[in-house]
C-alpha cells in the first residue's frame, strides 16, 4: 500500500516512540514512491484539466471541484471541513433537480460564511471559487432550479474543431497527413479556411489547447502537422465558383480577413473587389509578420490560389484618399471592411517623436516592401512584451544591431508572446530586461535618441488577466543606453474616415455585430483586427468566413462552401503515452542574422508518428454521435 | 474486400464494413444493444465490445471499420467480462422492475441481460426520478432511459423533427426535449417512431385502455369502434401467430368480445376519404391556377403538424379532407346515431390505430363536428389493443371468423392499402381516374419509380385531363427533402401523399415492436395482398358509401360533407412554428 509523504525534506520527529528509538530531532526524508506516483497523479489532473471539453456544465464542474478541495482539508475548521461537504450536497441537490430558489440563496450565504471565516486557504479560496461561479454562471444555476434542465452540452463535439475560429476540419487532414495525401489536406483545409500556408507557419495554434491527446501526454502537434502538407502538398487550384450572381462586393483590406471573405464570397458567384493601401497582398501576414517566421515565397502559395478565383484587386488604393469611401459604400451591393489595426498606440512618453524612435509596425512594414535600414554597429531597445515586440527585436537583430534589448514593465511569465517566440530572441541574443517602465527617452543635442529611462517595477495585485500588474519599487530610475527605441506596446485602427462616413465605432474599433454586420440590415459588414482590435490571422479569417456565409445571405442566396475528400477512417490501435514530435529550429548562432525561414518542417516520419497520435475525436467519444464533420457550411 | 480473422475463422468482409455486420454476415452474433443499422453506430453502450489483437482497448464492433489482417476475438474472456459489467452499470441506472413495463418481455435490456446470464447486480441501483406530463400522448420515463440516443438519432435523422437531443453533461447527461423545451412546447409531431425505436421501456404512448374498458362497462354507453388498415397486419404478432392465422375476420371477432357494441372498420372510412379527397383534387385540377401545389394528403397527422410547424406557409397545400379516423368518427356521431336512434353523446367512439399520433389529432379543437363532443373519444395503439386481448385471456387463432358490423364496416381493396405507404395515392387515383374519365383503370396500372428509400415517383396520363405527376413519401425527413426541392423548383409534383413513419401506417408509431426489425414492408404487403384478393377494389363501388351519399350526405364536398369531413387546418396551432 502506497502512502503518501511530507514533501518537506527534514521534519522533526513526532510521537515519543519514534523520538526514542531513533534518538534524533530530525531525519532527512527520501522522494518516497508514494510521493512520486502522487505527483504524477497530479501532473495527469492538470493535463486532464487543460483538456476540459468545451461546453461542461458548470455546476457540475463547480461541484466537482468542491468535492476535491473538501478531500483537501485537513479537518481542523468548521467552514472547511463541514462547510464544503455542504456545499457539495447543496450543488448535488441543485443537478438534481431538487432545490428552488431559496436553495441558491443557501448556497451563497453558506459559501460566503465559509469564504468569510474558515482559518486556511484550503477552505475559503475553495468557498470563493463557489461564489465566482455563482456569479458568473447565474443563468446555468437559474435554469437547474428553475426548469431542471441544464444549459452545458458539446454542440461542437470535437475539441480541436471547436476551438479553432475558423472551425477547420483538423482531425480530417490529420488523417490525411497520416496517408501522406497532402493535396487532399489542402483542399480540406481550404473549405473552411484559405489561407493553409499561413496557418501552416504562423498559426497560434488554439487548436491544441484543449486537444483531448493532453490527457495521455501532450496535444498532437497540429500546427506542424498542416505544415508538413503545405510543405508537402502541390500546387492545388480552388474548386470551381458557381454561377456568377451579378453582385458587387467591394472589400477593403487585402489581408486574412478581407482576402477570405474575397475567396468564399468569389466561389459562392460574386463579383468581388479588394481595395489594398499597399503595394502588395497580404496584410499583417506580409507586412507584420517577419520573413524569418513566414518566408515571402511560402504566403505567396496563399495569394496566388486565392487570386485563382480571379477577384479583382486594386493594390495602392487607399480607401479614403485614392478613391472615395462614400462612393463605395453607395455603389456596391454589401462592402466587407477588414482594414486591420495598422496603426501603433502608446501611452504618451517623454522624447517619442526623437530621431531614432520608430514605432514596431512601421519598421516591419517597411521590411515588408523589401525596405531593410541598416542597423549595424546601433544599440536597439525594444518596448513591449507582446509578440510584435519579438518580432522588431529579432528583426532588429537580423538588421545588424550591435546590440538588441527588450524592455518590459512585467515580468517575463507574464509576457503575452508565444514562449516559444520569447525563448527564440533569447537564442538570438536578445537581451530581456524586465519589471522596467520605460518614462522617458533622452535626447543628445541634435535630437537623436540616446537612452530609455526606466522605472524599475515590483508585481503587484493579480489583474482581471490573471496577471499581476506592475508597480513603481522604491528603487532609483534607471538609463538603457540606446541608439534606436522600437516602440511595440499596441497597435489601433485607423477609425477616422469610417466614423465621419457614419459607421459605429466603439472604443477605438468599428463596431459590428456577431454576424458581421455593423447594424441590422445593413450592406455593410466589417471583422478582423479592424472590429475587435490586434488579434491574430485565424481570428481574421474566420471573421472573414463569418462575413462571407453572411453577405450571401444578406444578398439572398444560400450558396454553400464544400469540398468532396474522403477521410480515411480509424485505425483501430493502442494509443499509449509518448513524445510528441516537435519541430526544430536553425542553430540561433546561424540564423540571427538573415530572413530565412528558421523552423525546420517535420520528416515524413516524424509526421506519421506524429499523425498517428490523433485520438480521432471525430470518430471517437461525442464525434461519432453528433456529426464529427460539416462536409460543407 | 478486406480478409480478416473473426474467433479462428477466417472471413473475407466488404471494404468499411464493420466488425459487427463482417461478424454477422459470416453467422458470428455480437451481442449489441445501442446499435441501430445506419442510424445509430455511436459505440455508446459498450456492450458489442470485441477484443483485436494487438490493441491494448476492446472495440465497438458497431462502428469500427474492419482492416486487413485483423485478428478478432468476439468472445474472449475480457471482451465478455467488460460487456458484462456494462450490463450490469446500465442495471444500476434502470428501473428494472420489469413486471410492470410497457416492454417486459419485448426489451433489449432485458433480453441482454438473460442471453448474457446476469443473474445478480453488484451496483447499488441509483434511479432519476420520473417527470412527466403523464397526460401527453408520449411518455418518457427517465428512470429507464439507458441513453442509447436512439430516439435522438431517429428523430433527427428519420423525421428531420429535431425533438429529443441530449442534455446536460457528465454524470447527469440525459435525453430530453431539445432546446430545453417541455414536449408540449416543442413540434413533436407524435408520430412515435422514438417509441418502437427505443430498445427498453423509456418512452411509450399513453395508455388508454382503462378508459376503453370503463366506456365498455357502462351501460348507459353505446360503444362503437373502428380499426384502422394497417392494425389487421400487426394485431396478433405479439401473439406469435403467423399473419396468414391472424387475419381480419378474427380480428374483428375479437373486438367483438371485448365488448363493444358495434365493430366497425376504418377502411370505410377510407374508402369515403376517396371520394371526398379524389374528388377535391379534381377540383383544384380543373382550376388549377387558385390552387398551390402539390395538393398534399392530410390522412396523416403526424405529417400534417410537422408540415404546420416548419411550412406553415404551405398549410393550403393540404387536402382538407379530415383523415379516415375523424371522417369516421363524425360520421358515427351524425348519420349513425340517427341510423341507430341514439343520442350520439351517449356514442364512445373508440379508434385502434397503429399511431401514436392519433391519440394528439382526436383531441384537436377542431374534432368535434358531428355532435359538439369529440368525434373520437379514445385512441388505443395496435400494442394497447393487443395488450387488451391478453389482458381477457384471448387466443387469436382459436377465434372464429366473423364479418364487421354494417354499415360503417364494409370497405374496398383500396381503402385496406391505406396502411400502407402508396395505398392512399394509388387508391385516390383509381377513383380520381373513374370521376375524370368514367372508366376504371386497371388496379394494378400504377407503375412507381422508385426515386430513394421512401420516395417513390410516378406519372399518370389521365385521358382527357393529362398528365397528373405524383410522388409518394414516407418519413418526415424524406418530405422535407421533398419540401425544400419543391421550394427551390428542383421538384414538381400535382399529387403528393405523405405518411410520417417510413412504410406508412404498417411502420406505424403504434404498432407493434419488433427488436432490431423493421416490419414496414411485410405488413404492407399483407395488405396488398388483401387488395388483390378483394372482390371490389375502387372506392367508388363501396355500395355503402354510395348509400350515405343518398341517404345522408347527398354529395361530395357538399354543405354536409364540408361540415363533417373536411377541416381548416389554420383552425389550431402548432406549439413551435419555423417561419
Amino acid at each position: 500500500m502506497l502512502r503518501m509523504s511530507n514533501i518537506i525534506m527534514l521534519r522533526p520527529c513526532s510521537g515519543t516512540e519514534d523520538y526514542h528509538r531513533h534518538m534524533s530531532r530530525f531525519e532527512i526524508m527520501t522522494e518516497s514512491n508514494a510521493y512520486i506516483v502522487m505527483d504524477g497523479l497530479y501532473r495527469d489532473m492538470e493535463r486532464r484539466m487543460a483538456a476540459s471539453p468545451p461546453g461542461q456544465c458548470p455546476v457540475d464542474l463547480v461541484l466537482s471541484f468542491t468535492t476535491l478541495c473538501l478531500a483537501q482539508s485537513c479537518g481542523k475548521c468548521v467552514p472547511c471541513r463541514v462547510g464544503l461537504g455542504t456545499l457539495s450536497g447543496i450543488l448535488e441537490d441543485i443537478l438534481d433537480g431538487n432545490a428552488d430558489d431559496e436553495t441558491l440563496k443557501l448556497l451563497e450565504s453558506t459559501a460566503s460564511g465559509i469564504a468569510d471565516s474558515a482559518d486556511c486557504a484550503i477552505g475559503y479560496e475553495s468557498a470563493r471559487m463557489v461564489l465566482d461561479m455563482i456569479k458568473n454562471f447565474n443563468d446555468d444555476f437559474v435554469e437547474h432550479v428553475g426548469k431542471r434542465r441544464c444549459l452545458g452540452g458539446h454542440d461542437v463535439p470535437v475539441p480541436c474543431v471547436c476551438v479553432c475560429p475558423a472551425n477547420v476540419d483538423i482531425p480530417g487532414y490529420i488523417a490525411l497527413v497520416h496517408q501522406d495525401r497532402c493535396d487532399d489536406a489542402i483542399r480540406l483545409i481550404r473549405k473552411d479556411n484559405p489561407f493553409p500556408v499561413a496557418c501552416g507557419y504562423v498559426c497560434e495554434h488554439p487548436c491544441e489547447r484543449r486537444c483531448r491527446r493532453n490527457m495521455i501526454d501532450d496535444a498532437v502537434n497540429i500546427r506542424a502537422l498542416k505544415r508538413y502538407a503545405v510543405d508537402n502538398a502541390n500546387v492545388v487550384d480552388p474548386p470551381e465558383c458557381s454561377e456568377p450572381t451579378g453582385k458587387r462586393i467591394a472589400i477593403i483590406g487585402g489581408g486574412p480577413g478581407g482576402l477570405s471573405a474575397a475567396y468564399y464570397l468569389k466561389l459562392m458567384g460574386h463579383d468581388v473587389t479588394v481595395f489594398e493601401r499597399r503595394k502588395q497582398l497580404g496584410g499583417m501576414l506580409r507586412y507584420g509578420i517577419p520573413a524569418y517566421r513566414f518566408p515571402r515565397e511560402m504566403l505567396e502559395r496563399d495569394i496566388e490560389a486565392i487570386l485563382k478565383t480571379s477577384i479583382d484587386v486594386k493594390l495602392g488604393v487607399d480607401v479614403g484618399a485614392d478613391a472615395a469611401l462614400e462612393e463605395i459604400l453607395e455603389t456596391y451591393d454589401s462592402i466587407f471592411i477588414a482594414i486591420g489595426a495598422q496603426n501603433d498606440s502608446r501611452p504618451r512618453l517623454e522624447g517619442e517623436d526623437l530621431k531614432g524612435v520608430i514605432a514596431a509596425v512601421e519598421l516591419l512594414r517597411g521590411i515588408g516592401d523589401g525596405d531593410l535600414p541598416d542597423l549595424s554597429g546601433k544599440t536597439v531597445a525594444v518596448i513591449g512584451g507582446g509578440n510584435v515586440a519579438m518580432d522588431a527585436a529579432r528583426t532588429s537583430q537580423r538588421l545588424g544591431a550591435k546590440k538588441v534589448y527588450c524592455v518590459y514593465r512585467r515580468r517575463q511569465e507574464d509576457m503575452t508572446a508565444l514562449p516559444a517566440e520569447v525563448e527564440g530572441a533569447i537564442a538570438e541574443g536578445v537581451e530581456l530586461i524586465t519589471l522596467k517602465l520605460p518614462s522617458s527617452i533622452e535626447r543628445d543635442a541634435d535630437g537623436n535618441a540616446i537612452a530609455l529611462r526606466v522605472k524599475p517595477q515590483l508585481p503587484g495585485m493579480i489583474g482581471p488577466d490573471r496577471r499581476p500588474r506592475p508597480v513603481d519599487a522604491d528603487l532609483p530610475e534607471e538609463r538603457i543606453e540606446a541608439d534606436i527605441i522600437v516602440l511595440a506596446m499596441g497597435q489601433k485602427v485607423e477609425t477616422d474616415i469610417y466614423a465621419r462616413a457614419g459607421i459605429p465605432i466603439d472604443s477605438g474599433t468599428i463596431e459590428a455585430m456577431s454576424n458581421g454586420q455593423i447594424v441590422s440590415n445593413s450592406k455593410v459588414f466589417a471583422g478582423g483586427d479592424c472590429a475587435t482590435g490586434p488579434a491574430t490571422a485565424i481570428r481574421a479569417i474566420a471573421a472573414g468566413k463569418v462575413a462571407a456565409a453572411n453577405i450571401d445571405e444578406f444578398l439572398g442566396f444560400n450558396h454553400t462552401i464544400s469540398v468532396d475528400v474522403d477521410i480515411p477512417p480509424v485505425i483501430m490501435a493502442s494509443k499509449p503515452a509518448r513524445g510528441r514530435v516537435n519541430t526544430t529550429e536553425r542553430e540561433a548562432g546561424d540564423r540571427k542574422d538573415d530572413f530565412v525561414g528558421i523552423e525546420c518542417g517535420m520528416t515524413r516520419e516524424g509526421a506519421e508518428i506524429e499523425s498517428a497520435r490523433c485520438l480521432r475525436c471525430d470518430h471517437f467519444g461525442y464525434g461519432v454521435f453528433r456529426g464529427g464533420r460539416n462536409n460543407k457550411w | 474486400m478486406v480478409k480478416l480473422t473473426i474467433n479462428d475463422k477466417i472471413i473475407e468482409a466488404a471494404d468499411g464494413a464493420t466488425i459487427l455486420e463482417a461478424a454477422y454476415a459470416a453467422g458470428i452474433a455480437i451481442p449489441h444493444l445501442c446499435y441501430l443499422k445506419d442510424i445509430n453506430q455511436i459505440g455508446a453502450c459498450r456492450v458489442c465490445v470485441v477484443e483485436v489483437e494487438g490493441v491494448d482497448r476492446l472495440a465497438a464492433a458497431c462502428n469500427t471499420p474492419v482492416e486487413e489482417g485483423m485478428v478478432i476475438f468476439t468472445n474472449s474472456s475480457r471482451a465478455r467480462k467488460a460487456r458484462r459489467t456494462n450490463v450490469q452499470l446500465l442495471l444500476s441506472q434502470h428501473d428494472s422492475r420489469c413486471p410492470t413495463c410497457t416492454r417486459n418481455g419485448n426489451c433489449g435490456l432485458q433480453s441482454l441481460a438473460a442471453n448474457l446470464n446476469v443473474l445478480y447486480a453488484p451496483y447499488v441501483p441509483r434511479l432519476p426520478e420520473d417527470r412527466w406530463d403523464k397526460n401527453s400522448p408520449l411518455i418518457r420515463a427517465e428512470s429507464k432511459c439507458i441513453k442509447c440516443m436512439r430516439c435522438v438519432q431517429v428523430c433527427d435523422k428519420i423525421q428531420a423533427v429535431h425533438v429529443w437531443d441530449v442534455s446536460g453533461t457528465g454524470s447527469r447527461t440525459a435525453v430530453n426535449v431539445s432546446k430545453n423545451r417541455t414536449l408540449d412546447e416543442a413540434d413533436c409531431t407524435y408520430c412515435g417512431q422514438c417509441i418502437t425505436h427505443c430498445p427498453v421501456g423509456a418512452l411509450f404512448a399513453r395508455d388508454d385502455t382503462e378508459r376503453v374498458f370503463a366506456a365498455i362497462d357502462d351501460p348507459d354507453i353505446v360503444t362503437v369502434v373502428q380499426v384502422a388498415p394497417a392494425v389487421r397486419t400487426a394485431w396478433a404478432e405479439s401473439f406469435g401467430v403467423n399473419r396468414e392465422t391472424a387475419t381480419p375476420k378474427r380480428m374483428a371477432a375479437a373486438l367483438r368480445r371485448l365488448g363493444f357494441n358495434y365493430v366497425f372498420d376504418t377502411s370505410f372510412a377510407a374508402d369515403l376519404t376517396v371520394i371526398e379527397e379524389g374528388t377535391e383534387f379534381i377540383k383544384r385540377l380543373t382550376n388549377a391556377d387558385n390552387h398551390r401545389w402539390p395538393m398534399f394528403t392530410s390522412c396523416c397527422p403526424g405529417w400534417v403538424r410537422f408540415l404546420k410547424a416548419h411550412y406553415p406557409d404551405m398549410t393550403a397545400n393540404l387536402s382538407t379532407a379530415k383523415s379516415p379516423q375523424q371522417m369516421f368518427g363524425a360520421v358515427t356521431k351524425s348519420f349513425f346515431a340517427k341510423k341507430i336512434g341514439v343520442d350520439p353523446h351517449k356514442i364512445f367512439c373508440v379508434s385502434v390505430m397503429p399511431c401514436s399520433s392519433k391519440k394528439s389529432e382526436c383531441d384537436l379543437p377542431t374534432m368535434n363536428d358531428a355532435c359538439g363532443d369529440p368525434d373520437v373519444d379514445v385512441v388505443i395503439t395496435t400494442r394497447e389493443f393487443s395488450k387488451m386481448l391478453h389482458t381477457q385471456g384471448m387466443i387469436p387463432e382459436l377465434l372464429p371468423e366473423e364479418e364487421f358490423d354494417s354499415p360503417l364496416g364494409s370497405s374496398t381493396g383500396a381503402a385496406v392499402i391505406f396502411g400502407a405507404s402508396g395505398g392512399v395515392m394509388v387508391a385516390a387515383l383509381r377513383s380520381a381516374y373513374f370521376l375524370l374519365t368514367g372508366n376504371n383503370i386497371d388496379p394494378d396500372a400504377f407503375s412507381l419509380v422508385t426515386v430513394m428509400d421512401g420516395w417513390r415517383e410516378a406519372m399518370i396520363s389521365i385521358p382527357g385531363t393529362g398528365d397528373v405527376r405524383i410522388a409518394i413519401i414516407s418519413g418526415l425527413a424524406n418530405a422535407q427533402r421533398l419540401i425544400e426541392m419543391v421550394r427551390k423548383g428542383e421538384a414538381s409534383y400535382d399529387f403528393v401523399e405523405i405518411m410520417a413513419c417510413p412504410g406508412g401506417c404498417s411502420g406505424g408509431g403504434g404498432q407493434p415492436i419488433d427488436m432490431g426489425a423493421e416490419l414496414a414492408a411485410e405488413r404492407g404487403d399483407v395488405l396488398w395482398r388483401l387488395d388483390r384478393e378483394s372482390e371490389i377494389r375502387y372506392s367508388h363501388d363501396n355500395m355503402d358509401v354510395k348509400a350515405l351519399y343518398d341517404d345522408f350526405l347527398k354529395e361530395p364536398l357538399g354543405e354536409l360533407s364540408h361540415h363533417l369531413l373536411h377541416t381548416d387546418h389554420n383552425a389550431w396551432e402548432m406549439p413551435c412554428s419555423d417561419e
